[in-house]
This record gives C-alpha cells, sequence and structure tokens, in this order.
C-alpha cells in the first residue's frame, strides 16, 4: 500500500461522510412535513415500486426517450460493479483484482461494460443533442430555466466524461484488448510509460468524478436515482379521482350537524398549535408531497400534459414541484441556521406559487398519470387551494358564488331546489 | 320522443312498500341543465326498457360536493356529503347509478369515509351490463351504422377512476366506425371543465382548453363526438359551435346514441 492508496482511502471516506450527511439533510427536511400514514399494503407497494422504478413501466409511453433513458439506468447500475473493483484496487494498490479469479469470464463482463459504457455515453449525447440544440418542447419551459437548466446539462456532460475517463483507462491497459477500447488504444501515445500515466489519470478522473457526482446528487434532479425507489413504494394507492378526507374538518362538520353535540364537551385534545386548514408553506404539506418534491426529475412530462399549461396558462406542474424543493430547502436552511421555530417570514403561496396558477388547475390528473415515478402534483395543489379558500375566502368570486348556491339551492347553480326534479314532468 | 317517462323516487317506492335495485343519482346537471336533462331521460329510457327496478331521489337529491371539494371547500363539501348520506342510508341504498363521473367518482371513492358505502357505477358501466345480459339490443346498428364516431374520455370516469373499456364497449354495440383522437384513453385531454372550472373564467392564456381538446375530436373527422359526461358535452358543444362545425357534428352523451338507436 502506497501513498497514493491512502490519499485514495481518504477521499473514499470523506465523499461517504460528506453523502451521508447530506442524504440525512435531506430526510430531516422532507420530516418538516405533516405525518400521513402509508404503511398499508406492503405487498401491493413493494409490486409498485419494482414496476415502477426498477422496471420504469411509465417511461413507455414515449418509447425513444425511454430506451435511451434504459441505456444510461442500466449502465449506472452494471458499471457500479465494476465501481466495487475499482474501489479495491485504489484502497489496496492491486490491479483489476478480480481478474485472476473470474478468468475468461472477466473479459466478457469487462466487455459488456465497455459496452453499456458507450451506449450511456451516445445516449447523453442525443440528450445533449434533445435539450440544447433539437429543443425538445417540455425542456424549454420558463420554469427550467437557470440552475435547472445548467443542472441538467452538467449531469449530461459529465456522464459522458465519466464513461470517456473508464474508456480510456481500459485503453490504456497494456493487457486490456477490450471489445470497445481496443479501438481507442491506437489513438493513444504508444510509450509504455505515458500509457501507464495515461491510466492513472484516468483511474483517477473517473473515480473522483464517481465520488463527485455522488455529492453532487443532493443538489441536483438526478436524485431522482435514489430518491424513485422510496417515492414509488410510497405512491397514493387510491383510485387517482379520491381526493383525502380531512378528519379535521369531519370533527367540525359532525359537531355541526349533531344537534346533541354539546359544543363545550371535551374536545380531543390537539396535540400542539392547531393546524391550519390546507397549506400555506410547505410544513402544511405531507412529508408524501416534500418527498415527492426531491423526487422529481424535472422532466416535464407533466407540464407537457397539462391542459392548463398547453393552453397557456401559467400553471405549470413541473414548477410546482420544483418550488416545493426549493422552498423546502430554503426554509430548512433558515430553521438550521437560526433554531427549529424559526420563520423566515415567506411562504409557498404568494413568494413562490401565485393564486393565478393554483386556480388554473382542472384537477383532471394528467400530470398525475405521466409522472414517471409517481408524483402527485395535484394533491399539493387542492391543498393550496383549501389554505386559500378556508383560511383566506380568496377565491375567484364565480366559486364564491357557486358555493353560495350548494349552501342555499343545493347546486351549484341558482335553481330552487323544488324544482331539481321537474325533469320528469317534461316530456 | 312525446312519450312520457315513468320514473318514481325512493320515498314513492318505499309508500308501495317495494325496494328498488337500483338507485339512479341524477346529478344537479342532469337535473337542471336543458341539453343534460336529455341525458338524464335517455337513461330513464333505457332502464324502463330494459325493465331495472330503480328509483330516483327527486327532491331529496342535493349536489354530492364535487365541485366544492374540488375548488377547496372541503366544509361545504363534507356538509353535502354527510346530508346526502344522511338520506342514501335512511333507504338503506346499496347500489347506485350515476349519470355523471364526477356523481361517480365521489360517491364511489369520497363517501366512504364518511359512512356512506354503497356500489356506485357509471351508466356506461350499467350500459355494457345490460348488453351483455341481453336486456338490450340494437338491431343492425340502428342510426349510427357506419358513422364516424369518436370518443372522448371524461377525466374522472377515465384517469381518476381507469375505466376506458366500457364505453367503447357500448360503441362497439352501434355497428359505428370508431375512431380514436390522438391523445385518448389515459392521455385523453381534460375537456377544461373539471376542478370547478366549469363554474369560472379561465386564468389568462392563449386558448381555451375546450377549443383545444376539439380540435382533436374535429382532427378525427367526426360525426359524432361521443361523451359521457354532461359537463364535456357542454364544452364540446360550444367547441364545435366554435368551428362553426354544429350542423355536421354533433355532441352526444352515450346513452341518448343508444337511446336513439334502440328506437327508444
Ligand atoms: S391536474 Fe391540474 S396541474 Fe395536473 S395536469 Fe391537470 S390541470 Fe394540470
Ligand atoms: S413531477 Fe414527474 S412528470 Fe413532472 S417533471 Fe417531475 S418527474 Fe417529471
Amino acid at each position: 500500500m502506497g501513498i497514493s492508496n491512502i490519499i485514495f482511502a481518504l477521499i473514499l471516506i470523506g465523499a461517504s461522510v460528506l453523502f451521508t450527511i447530506n442524504v440525512r439533510k435531506i430526510i430531516a427536511n422532507i420530516r418538516l412535513g405533516r405525518d400521513v400514514n402509508r404503511s398499508d399494503k406492503r405487498s401491493e407497494r413493494w409490486k409498485t415500486m419494482i414496476r415502477v422504478a426498477l422496471g420504469q413501466s411509465k417511461m413507455r409511453t414515449r418509447p425513444f426517450a425511454a430506451i435511451l433513458h434504459l441505456f444510461v439506468y442500466a449502465g449506472f447500475i452494471l458499471i457500479n460493479i465494476e465501481m466495487l473493483e475499482i474501489v479495491i484496487d485504489g484502497v489496496v494498490g492491486s490491479h483489476r483484482i478480480f481478474q485472476p479469479f473470474l478468468g475468461n469470464f472477466y473479459y466478457f463482463i469487462i466487455n459488456f461494460f465497455e459496452i453499456l459504457a458507450a451506449l450511456v455515453a451516445i445516449s447523453c449525447i442525443i440528450f445533449l443533442i434533445r435539450r440544447n440544440f433539437k429543443k425538445v418542447a417540455r425542456f424549454q419551459g420558463p420554469d427550467l430555466k437557470g440552475w435547472a437548466y445548467t443542472d441538467a446539462n452538467l449531469i449530461l456532460i459529465t456522464e459522458v466524461l465519466l464513461m470517456s475517463a473508464l474508456l480510456i483507462m481500459n485503453a490504456a491497459d497494456p493487457h486490456g484488448g477490450f471489445v470497445i477500447s481496443k479501438h481507442i488504444a491506437p489513438m493513444l501515445p504508444q510509450n509504455a510509460e505515458t500509457l501507464h500515466g495515461v491510466e492513472q489519470v484516468a483511474w483517477w478522473f473517473h473515480i473522483i468524478g464517481v465520488l463527485a457526482f455522488l455529492n453532487y446528487l443532493p443538489y441536483s434532479k438526478h436524485l431522482h436515482i435514489i430518491w424513485a425507489f422510496p417515492n414509488t413504494f410510497f405512491s397514493n394507492l387510491n383510485p387517482k379521482g379520491k381526493f383525502n378526507n380531512m378528519e379535521s374538518v369531519t370533527r367540525e362538520v359532525k359537531l355541526m350537524m349533531d344537534p346533541t353535540a354539546d359544543p363545550y364537551a371535551a374536545q380531543p385534545a390537539a396535540e400542539g398549535a392547531p393546524q391550519r386548514f390546507g397549506a400555506k408553506d410547505v410544513t402544511d404539506l405531507t412529508w408524501i408531497n416534500l418527498m415527492n418534491a426531491y423526487t422529481c426529475t424535472e422532466c416535464g412530462r407533466c407540464t407537457s400534459s397539462c391542459p392548463a399549461n398547453i393552453t397557456g396558462k401559467k400553471l405549470s406542474p413541473r414548477k410546482i414541484m420544483m418550488d416545493v424543493r426549493d422552498r423546502v430547502e430554503e426554509l430548512a436552511a433558515a430553521k438550521r441556521k437560526n433554531g427549529a421555530d424559526f420563520h423566515d417570514g415567506k411562504f409557498l403561496i404568494g413568494d413562490y406559487i401565485s393564486e393565478e396558477e393554483i386556480w388554473a388547475c382542472t384537477s383532471c390528473n394528467a400530470c398525475v398519470q405521466e409522472c414517471p415515478v409517481n408524483i402527485d402534483p395535484l394533491a399539493i395543489i387542492i391543498d393550496l387551494r383549501r389554505y386559500l379558500v378556508m383560511e383566506e375566502s380568496k377565491l375567484p368570486a364565480e366559486l364564491a358564488g357557486m358555493a353560495t348556491n350548494i349552501e342555499n339551492n343545493q347546486a351549484p347553480w341558482q335553481f330552487s331546489p323544488a324544482d331539481r326534479f321537474n325533469w320528469a314532468k317534461e316530456a | 320522443m312525446s312519450n312520457p317517462i315513468t320514473v318514481k323516487t325512493m320515498s314513492q317506492m318505499l309508500a308501495e312498500g317495494e325496494t328498488p335495485d337500483i338507485l339512479f343519482w341524477v346529478g344537479c346537471a342532469g337535473s337542471f341543465d336543458d341539453r343534460a336533462k336529455k341525458i338524464t331521460k335517455a337513461i330513464v329510457k333505457i332502464l324502463n326498457h330494459c325493465n331495472v327496478k330503480f328509483a330516483v331521489l327527486g327532491t331529496e337529491e342535493a349536489c354530492t360536493g364535487d365541485p366544492a371539494k374540488r375548488a377547496g371547500n372541503e366544509f361545504l363539501f363534507q356538509m353535502q356529503a354527510m346530508m346526502n348520506i344522511q338520506v342514501l342510508n335512511g333507504y338503506e341504498v346499496k347500489k347506485i347509478v350515476t349519470g355523471c363521473p364526477h356523481c361517480f367518482n365521489t360517491l364511489k371513492n369520497e363517501y366512504p369515509e364518511l359512512g356512506g358505502n354503497y356500489e356506485v357505477i357509471h351508466h356506461t358501466q350499467l350500459l355494457e351490463q345490460l348488453f351483455k345480459e341481453g336486456k338490450i339490443q340494437i338491431k343492425g346498428g340502428g342510426e349510427f351504422k357506419g358513422k364516424r364516431i369518436t370518443f372522448h374520455d371524461p377525466c374522472y370516469l377515465g384517469r381518476a377512476n381507469d375505466v376506458y373499456e366500457a364505453p367503447r364497449e357500448v360503441l362497439q354495440k352501434l355497428d359505428a366506425e370508431l375512431v380514436e383522437m390522438k391523445r385518448c384513453k389515459t392521455k385523453g385531454l381534460c375537456c377544461g371543465a373539471g376542478g370547478a372550472q366549469m363554474f369560472k373564467e379561465a386564468e389568462h392564456g392563449n386558448k381555451e382548453i375546450n377549443v383545444e381538446r376539439t380540435e382533436d375530436a374535429l382532427e378525427t373527422k367526426p360525426q359524432v363526438i361521443a361523451t359521457g359526461c354532461p359537463f364535456c358535452n357542454t364544452m364540446m358543444t360550444d367547441g364545435v359551435k366554435n368551428f362553426n362545425k354544429e350542423n355536421d357534428i354533433r355532441v352526444m352523451d352515450i346513452a341518448e346514441m343508444i337511446a336513439q338507436a334502440a328506437d327508444l
């Protein structure tokens, strides 16, 4: 073991520690959300996760993107097996430690990985072209301006560089002769010493790149490669049309409708501060909503199928998810700095999401249907509406009129309830 | 069309010592909206023709609360729901058919947690069943034979509850040429009425949603746009008018088409 192995071990430990800290931060941030129980139907949950996250079943509706994404995804998972060898080599100072054990099979595996690596690189280049030159519509929305746009490109360029480093490393190995890298080998300097240097540089570049990438995840939409799994596991398994029942409202309505109820009777002990109806800020949303936000891939499948967005309204379900994530990050950071009870005076409604966006939704569920990782933007929109209506009575005048009609006439229009059955008499 | 339709209310049936097999939940649109009332009557004619023992609530029916809930007014929704549940449970209702996907969704999915447990089906599902049981037949396809028909999936029937096939199965009976829009089934585009949008102006944009959806329909060059929801019906009818096509293209509920084809 030489000095370089020690340096490598230190980098590895440092990167792992940093990553763990960041993941725990995210979990803590998600826990800022209200509680909701999703521990039922375990077997259905496992199945959903395997189907949607592992099997990527919802990607299929857009086959071209699905295939390219599949290459990147398979490459990512399988090449990580090779990472195991790279890490062991790095720590103990061996060279291709698995080679002697696996014999010919080793060549087979590395050849397979090389093909995958090439496919990953090619897919990422096509993705870059789609984003930057072909201007695929769903990557052009105003919600992607700025960091989101840079983030997507950074990931893709990094992947291309990492895969190239892997292939160059193999090409520079004098005992290599692997299926793809052997075609790169003639392009490298032929001097044995330089070649060794190239291999070393490529090796270090690759492994440090991977570790850096790992620690970049928490700041990126790429976090979905981890969060897609718990997120789909905790999917909403009810029919999409079923909106959740607000228990707090049920209690009050029952009290109102029960003539024998004693309004002064012992209230069920409310824990802590009374919760507001609906959501004004991320802390009023559930942890599921917040986990959804961290899982969002910013792919825009939701927005590109949203009838409001298609017809030029400001609403974009993708933006809703991005806003929630940005706001959790902001609030959580402020709380970490100033204490758990601190509030910065900003809110999700108003500072991030406008009322105009909230009221443009038709609750059609297209966004929910389209999302490849089972995110539910509609649940958030409805909770924002609930806050506006029930806490602030801020709603379009026509909807206030509609509510009055329902209250007085038992129908959303101004008809007399006594006329409700008249249709039967009209021939 | 001039035959008076026979329909009993729950209280009438009860007074006569009878219990219906199924309750027909008419809904607000079906009760008050002139266009939707025609759909209601078509459903009643079919039920009568098939000798289904059914009843309605009449003036005892009240808005399910769907638009209130979608508009964020959970109080109003739950008050409506609990009132309706009292009535429904009072009559010991077991099974409900609705003429509207919004009522269908709300009764089926959102009433159980408030104490209302019923078997709820949409009228296209009942129609499918009636055809299966041979209770209704259309000889030679009726007047829609060979016509180009496209079906617009209502969000609250399709995506919300995964019912895509029942309406199509029923339309098959018309011996017509069914053409799908490019956005259909899970990818069907909303008509623009859901989420209480029916009752307000749309937010600022560059197009009305129903116009966008009508374009999808027009691309299929249909003679009839078939719907399964009174609100979609209104939206698509307006959309067709927007393109001045109301003389060439009819917008009809599946129940109306069946009643007409079967000469009821
Ligand atoms: S549910 Fe609302 S946000 Fe989602 S696609 Fe439909 S209109 Fe857009
Ligand atoms: S919510 Fe889902 S569909 Fe929308 S951008 Fe995020 S990952 Fe894509």
